[in-house]
C-alpha cells in the first residue's frame, strides 16, 4: 500500500483547476495553473523513482468502496504500462500550459486552465483506475475538457470538428459501456455477486460468440480512439481545428488511451478472441501506416501533416501490441511514449510558427533557416526524432515493433517497414519546404525566434528524445514485468486455443480413423 | 362506531396528512386570494411553497410503514413515499421557479399557486393510489390543474393552443384510461389493485376482458407518459406552457404518470409481464428514437426538452420491458429521480433567461452565455451533460443502473439500441453547451439572478441533485430498490381499521 499518491496524482489538478477559478488577473491565472501542473508532474516523478521494476502486480493500490450494490470500487494503480503514461500526462499538462501562457490562447485563460486541469484528472484516472467503472467514468470525463477545448479556442471549422469528435468517441464508448455491462453481468453468473473490478473479471467463462462481441465492443470503442483506420476521420478535423494545446494533448496522450485500452482491458480480458482478431488488426493497422503516410503527403497544411502522421505512427503502436511478443508490446508502449514526446513537440512548434504568421501553409514559408535558426534547429530534431533516426527515442520504439511484428507476421513487417520509409519521405520533404530555399515570402523575413519560454518548453521534450533514444534502459526494465504477465495470459489463451483446435481435428478424424466403428 | 378509537384514528390518518396539508393550503390560497393584490401575490406563492414544505416534512414521518389504509383504497408504503417526496421536491422548485417569473410574466393571482398545489395533490393521489378509482381520481385532479396552468398566459396565443391540444388529447387518453379500469373490474370483478393480482395469480391471466383493458391502460398511461406512439401533445404543450409549468409537467406529472403506470404494470400486473413486456419494448424502442431523433432539429429550447423528456420516458420503459429482473423497479425509480432534478435544474435555467415582454426560448438565445453569466451557463452545461449522460452525474448512473437491470433481463438488442439513442442525445445537448460557450455572440442580459433567491434556490436544488445523486449513488440506490420492494412484499390485504 502506498498512502494516497494515486488519490493525490488525480485529484490534485482537481483542485487546482477550482483554485484557478479563484484567480482574476490574467498573468497569476497561468501562474497558477502551471504550479498546480507541477504539483503531480513532481509526484509522478517521485512514483517512477519508488515503483518497483521487479514485480508486475499493481503497485501504490488503492481501494475504497464506491457503489457496494454494484459492487463498484474505486480501485486504482500502476504498473509498469500506465506508470510511463502518467508521467506523459503530467509532463505535457505542464509543458502545454507553460506554452500557451504565453500568447497562444488569447481569451478566456482562467476557463482553458480549468479545463486543461480537469482533462489532467480524467487522463489519469482513466490510466490509474483498476475498476471497469472508475474507468469509464475517467473516460467520459476526459471527453468534456477537451471537446469544450476545441469548441472554444480552436480554429476555422471548430463546431464541426468538436462535433465529429464528441460523436465518434461517445458511440465507441456507450458500446463499450453495453460491453462491460454484460460482462459483469456474466461474471455475476459465475461468481455469484456483482464486481466491476478488473481482476475479477478475468477468467470470466464466456461462449465464443459472446466473447467475440463483447470484445468488439471493448475494441470498437478503444479503435476509434486510436484511431485505427477506418475510424480514423474524426482526427484530422479535431486535431487541425483544437488549440496548440489541445492538439498536444489529444496527440499526446489521448490517443493513447485508445491503445492502452487494448493492453489494458481488450486484450487481456478476452485473449483467444484477441488472438483470433490479430490479422485483422494487424491488416488494419498496415492500412492505417500506408494510408497515414500517403495523406500526410499531400496534406498543404503543417497540422494537418502532423495529424495524419499520427495515423500512420499509431499504425505501428497498434501492430507492435498485435504481434503479441515481447518485442512487439514493449515496442508499443515505448512508441506511445515516443509518439508523445515527438508528435507533442511537433504540434508545438507548428503552434509557435502559427502564432507568428497566422497561417500553417507549407507554401507560405519557404527559408525560415535563415531568419530562425533556433526554430529550426530545433525542428530538426523533433522531426528526426519523429521519423525515427537512431539515436533518437523513435528508432527504439520503431525498431522493436518491426522486431516483433517480423517475428509474428514477415509480409506486415515489410509493408511497414515501406510506411517508415514513406514517414521519413513525408517528414523531409514538409521540412524541406518550410526550412531551406530561398525566402519566397518577404513577411518571413521578420519573424522572430524563439522566446525563452518557447525554448523552456522545448528543451524538456528534445532532453527526453535523446536520453530515450540513447539509453532505454530504466524504461524498458520497468515494463517488463507487466507485459510479461500481460502475455502469459495471451500465452495460456494460445495454449487453450490450440488445446481445443487439437480436439477439433481429433473429432474430425475419429470417424476416419476407426470406419468401421459405426 | 364504538370501535372507532382515537388511536386507530390517529393511525389512520397519518398516511393522509401529507394530502390534507396541500389540500388545505390549496384552499387557503385560494380564499386569502381575492383579498390579496396582484402585485404581492409572491406571498400567496410562499404560502404555497410553506405547504409543500410541510407536505414533504409529513411524508418523511409516514416511511417505513407498509399496509393499506381506507379499506385498500390508498397504499401506505414507501413506494408512495418515495414517489411523494420526489413530487413534493418538484413542486417546491416549480413554485420557486414561478415566484418571480408570475410577477415579471403578469400571471400573478391566487389561482396559479392554486392550481400547482391541486395539481400536486393529484400527483401524491396517484403515488399513493391502492386502487384504480384512485388513480383514476388523481390522474384527473392532475390534469385538470395542468391544464389550466398551461393555459394561464391568456393573452398568448401559444399558451392557449397548447392548453387546448393538451386538454383535448389529455381527455381522450383519460377515457382510455377509464375504459380500461371498467374492463380490468368487469374482469376480475374489483378495482383493488392486490385482488386484481392474486386473481391473475389466480387463473385470469388470459382473460380476453382483462387483457383489453391492460391495453386501453397501456395507452391511457402512454398518453400521460408521453410514449410514442401518444407522445403528439407533448412539444407543443411544453412549447406554449408558462416555463415553470413545463417544468412541472416534464417532471411531476411524469412522475405522478409513472408512478400510476408503475404500480399497476410492474408491481400488481407483474405476473402477466410475458403479455406485455413485448409491447413495452416495441415502444421504447420508438419511444427513445423519436425522441431523440426529433430532438436533433429542434431549434427552441422548450421544445428541445420536450422531445428530450420524450426520448427519456423511452429509456424508463427500457426499464419496464425488464420486468423480469429483481433490478428494474429500483433502477427506474433510481432515473426518475436523477432525471427529475436534472431537469427541473435545466428549466431552471430557461427560466432564468426568460425577461417579461421576450420570449428567449431559442437555443441561440443561449449564445454567448457563458461569457455573460458563466456560473449560469456551468449549470446549464451539467444538466445538459447529466441529460446526456455523462458521468458521474445522476443521468449516467440511472442509464447504467437501468442498462444494467435491462441486461439482466436478456434484453441485449433493447440495450444497444438505448446506448446507440444516448450517443445520439449528445448531439442535441451539446449543442446548447456549443452555443454558451463556442459560438461567438453578444448574449442576451439576464436579470442578476442574485436578486432572485427563490430561482437560484432552485437552481442550486438542481446543481446539487444532478452531482451528489450521481456521485454518492449508493443511498439513493438502495432507497429506490427498497421503495419499489415495500410496494411488491406487501403483507396481502393487511388493511387499517378505519372505514372498513
Amino acid at each position: 500500500m502506498g498512502g494516497f499518491w494515486l488519490t493525490g496524482l488525480i485529484f490534485v489538478p482537481t483542485l487546482g483547476a477550482f483554485g484557478v477559478l479563484m484567480q482574476n488577473d490574467e498573468e497569476s491565472i497561468w501562474r497558477s495553473a502551471f504550479i498546480f501542473s507541477l504539483i503531480p508532474l513532481a509526484m509522478s516523478l517521485y512514483l517512477f523513482a519508488a515503483f518497483d521494476p521487479h514485480q508486475a502486480a499493481y503497485q501504490f493500490v488503492e481501494r475504497y468502496s464506491w457503489i457496494s450494490q454494484f459492487g463498484i470500487s474505486y480501485h486504482v494503480g500502476m504498473d509498469g504500462i500506465s506508470l510511463f503514461l502518467v508521467i506523459l500526462t503530467t509532463l505535457l499538462i505542464s509543458l502545454s500550459l507553460l506554452y500557451s501562457g504565453g500568447g497562444d490562447i488569447e481569451m478566456r485563460p482562467r476557463e482553458f486552465c480549468f479545463m486543461m486541469l480537469v482533462l489532467e484528472t480524467g487522463l489519469i484516472g482513466a490510466l490509474l483506475a483498476i475498476d471497469l467503472f472508475l474507468f469509464y467514468v475517467f473516460w467520459e470525463v476526459m471527453l468534456v475538457p477537451m471537446y469544450l477545448m476545441i469548441g472554444i479556442w480552436g480554429h476555422g471549422r471548430k463546431i464541426y470538428a468538436t462535433f465529429k469528435f464528441v460523436l465518434f468517441t461517445m458511440i465507441g464508448s456507450l458500446l463499450m459501456l453495453v460491453a462491460i455491462l454484460y460482462l459483469v453481468g456474466a461474471a455475476r453468473a459465475q461468481i455469484g455477486h456483482l464486481t466491476f473490478d478488473l481482476p475479477d473479471l478475468y477468467n470470466v467463462p464466456l461462449s465464443r460468440t459472446e466473447a467475440r462481441w463483447l470484445f468488439a465492443g471493448f475494441a470498437i470503442a478503444f479503435a476509434i480512439k486510436v484511431p485505427m483506420w477506418p475510424v480514423h476521420t474524426w482526427l484530422p478535423d479535431a486535431h487541425t481545428e483544437a488549440p496548440t494545446a489541445g492538439s498536444v494533448m489529444l496527440a499526446g496522450v489521448m490517443l493513447k488511451m485508445g491503445t492502452y485500452g487494448f493492453l489494458r482491458f481488450a486484450i487481456p480480458l478476452f485473449p483467444e478472441v484477441a488472438i483470433e482478431a490479430t490479422p485483422i488488426f494487424m491488416a488494419l493497422a498496415v492500412v492505417g501506416i500506408i494510408y497515414g503516410a500517403l495523406v500526410a503527403m499531400v496534406q498543404p497544411d503543417l497540422k494537418r501533416i502532423v495529424a495524419y502522421s499520427s495515423v500512420s505512427h499509431l499504425g505501428f503502436v497498434m501492430l507492435g501490441i498485435f504481434a503479441l511478443n515481447p518485442q512487439g508490446i514493449e515496442g508499443a508502449v515505448y512508441q506511445m511514449l515516443n509518439h508523445g514526446v515527438s508528435t507533442g513537440a511537433l504540434f508545438l512548434m507548428v503552434g509557435m510558427i502559427y502564432v507568428r504568421r497566422h497561417t500553417r501553409e507549407v507554401s507560405e514559408f519557404g527559408g525560415l533557416w535563415k531568419t530562425v535558426p533556433m526554430f529550426a534547429a530545433l525542428f530538426m530534431v523533433v522531426m528526426l526524432s519523429s521519423i525515427g533516426l537512431p539515436g533518437l527515442n523513435g528508432f527504439v520504439g520503431e525498431f522493436l515493433i518491426l522486431l516483433g511484428t517480423f517475428l509474428h507476421s514477415e509480409p506486415a513487417a515489410w509493408v511497414a517497414v515501406i510506411g517508415l520509409v514513406l514517414g521519413a519521405l513525408y517528414m523531409m520533404w514538409a521540412y524541406e519546404r518550410v526550412m531551406w530555399g530561398p525566402v519566397t515570402k518577404s513577411i518571413n523575413q521578420t519573424i522572430k525566434d524563439l522566446s525563452g519560454r518557447e525554448i523552456a518548453v522545448m528543451v524538456p521534450l528534445v532532453a527526453l528524445m535523446l536520453l530515450m533514444g540513447l539509453y532505454p534502459r530504466p524504461l524498458l526494465s520497468r515494463m517488463e514485468p507487466s507485459v510479461n504477465a500481460l502475455l502469459d495470459r495471451v500465452q495460456a489463451a494460445q495454449a487453450r486455443l490450440d488445446a481445443s483446435h487439437a480436439r477439433t481435428l481429433a473429432a474430425l478424424a475419429a470417424p476416419v480413423r476407426n470406419p468401421g466403428d459405426k | 362506531m364504538n370501535q372507532f378509537t382515537l388511536a386507530a384514528v390517529n393511525f389512520a390518518w397519518l398516511p393522509i396528512l401529507p394530502l390534507i396539508a396541500v389540500t388545505l393550503g390549496a384552499i387557503v390560497v385560494m380564499l386569502v386570494g381575492p383579498n390579496v393584490d396582484d402585485e404581492d401575490s409572491a406571498g400567496l406563492g410562499l404560502v404555497a411553497l410553506m405547504t409543500v414544505l410541510a407536505a414533504f416534512v409529513l411524508t418523511l414521518f409516514t416511511l417505513g410503514q407498509n399496509s393499506l389504509a381506507f379499506g385498500g383504497a390508498l397504499a401506505v408504503d414507501d413506494y408512495s413515499g418515495f414517489f411523494e417526496l420526489v413530487i413534493l421536491a418538484a413542486t417546491a422548485v416549480t413554485i420557486g421557479m414561478s415566484l418571480d417569473y408570475a410577477a415579471d410574466e403578469g400571471l400573478a393571482g391566487a389561482e396559479y399557486y392554486a392550481l400547482i398545489l391541486f395539481a400536486a395533490l393529484g400527483m401524491m393521489l396517484m403515488a399513493a393510489a391502492g386502487d384504480l378509482i384512485i388513480i383514476f381520481l388523481g390522474l384527473e385532479t392532475m390534469s385538470i390543474a395542468v391544464y389550466a396552468l398551461v393555459g394561464f398566459m391568456r393573452r398568448d396565443p401559444r399558451s392557449n393552443e397548447a392548453a387546448l391540444k393538451y386538454f383535448l388529447l389529455g381527455a381522450f387518453s383519460t377515457g382510455f384510461l377509464l375504459y380500461g379500469i371498467a374492463l380490468v373490474y368487469g374482469a376480475t370483478g374489483t378495482i383493488r389493485l392486490d385482488p386484481v393480482r392474486a386473481a391473475i395469480s389466480g387463473g385470469m391471466a388470459s382473460n380476453p376482458l382483462l387483457l383489453m383493458g391492460l391495453g386501453m391502460m397501456l395507452i391511457g398511461f402512454g398518453f400521460k407518459v408521453a410514449a410514442v406512439p401518444f407522445h403528439m401533445w407533448t412539444p407543443d404543450a411544453y412549447e406554449g406552457a408558462p416555463t415553470p409549468i413545463t417544468a412541472f409537467m416534464a417532471v411531476g406529472v411524469k412522475l405522478a404518470a409513472f408512478a400510476g403506470f408503475l404500480r399497476i404494470f410492474l408491481v400488481h400486473l407483474g405476473p402477466l409481464s410475458a403479455q406485455w413486456s413485448d409491447v413495452l419494448w416495441v415502444i421504447a424502442v420508438l419511444t427513445m428514437t423519436v425522441g431523440n431523433v426529433v430532438a436533433l432539429v429542434q431549434a427552441n429550447i422548450k421544445r428541445m426538452l420536450a422531445y428530450s423528456a420524450i426520448a427519456h420516458a423511452g429509456y424508463v420503459i427500457v426499464g419496464m420491458a425488464a420486468a423480469s429482473s429483481h433490478q428494474a423497479g429500483g433502477a427506474i425509480l433510481y432515473y426518475l429521480l436523477g432525471y427529475s432534478f436534472t431537469n427541473l435544474g435545466a428549466f431552471a435555467v430557461v427560466v432564468a433567461l426568460e425577461r417579461h415582454g421576450e420570449v428567449r426560448d431559442r437555443i441561440t438565445d443561449f449564445r454567448g452565455l457563458a461569457r455573460t453569466h458563466p456560473a449560469l451557463a456551468a449549470a446549464m452545461a451539467l444538466f445538459m451533460l447529466s441529460l446526456a449522460g455523462v458521468p458521474p452525474l445522476a443521468g449516467f448512473v440511472g442509464k447504467f443502473y437501468l442498462f444494467s437491470a435491462a441486461l439482466n433481463a436478456g434484453l441485449v438488442w433493447l440495450v444497444i439500441i438505448a446506448a446507440i439513442n444516448s450517443a445520439i442525445s449528445v448531439y442535441y445537448y451539446t449543442r446548447v453547451i456549443v452555443e454558451m460557450y463556442a459560438r461567438e455572440g453578444e448574449g442576451v442580459s439576464v436579470k442578476r439572478i442574485g436578486t432572485r433567491p427563490a430561482l437560484l434556490l432552485s437552481l442550486a436544488v438542481g446543481v446539487a441533485g444532478t452531482i451528489l445523486i450521481g456521485l454518492f449513488p449508493q443511498p439513493y440506490m438502495s432507497a429506490s430498490a427498497s421503495a419499489f420492494a415495500s410496494a411488491t412484499s406487501r403483507p396481502a390485504l393487511k388493511t387499517t381499521a378505519l372505514l372498513r
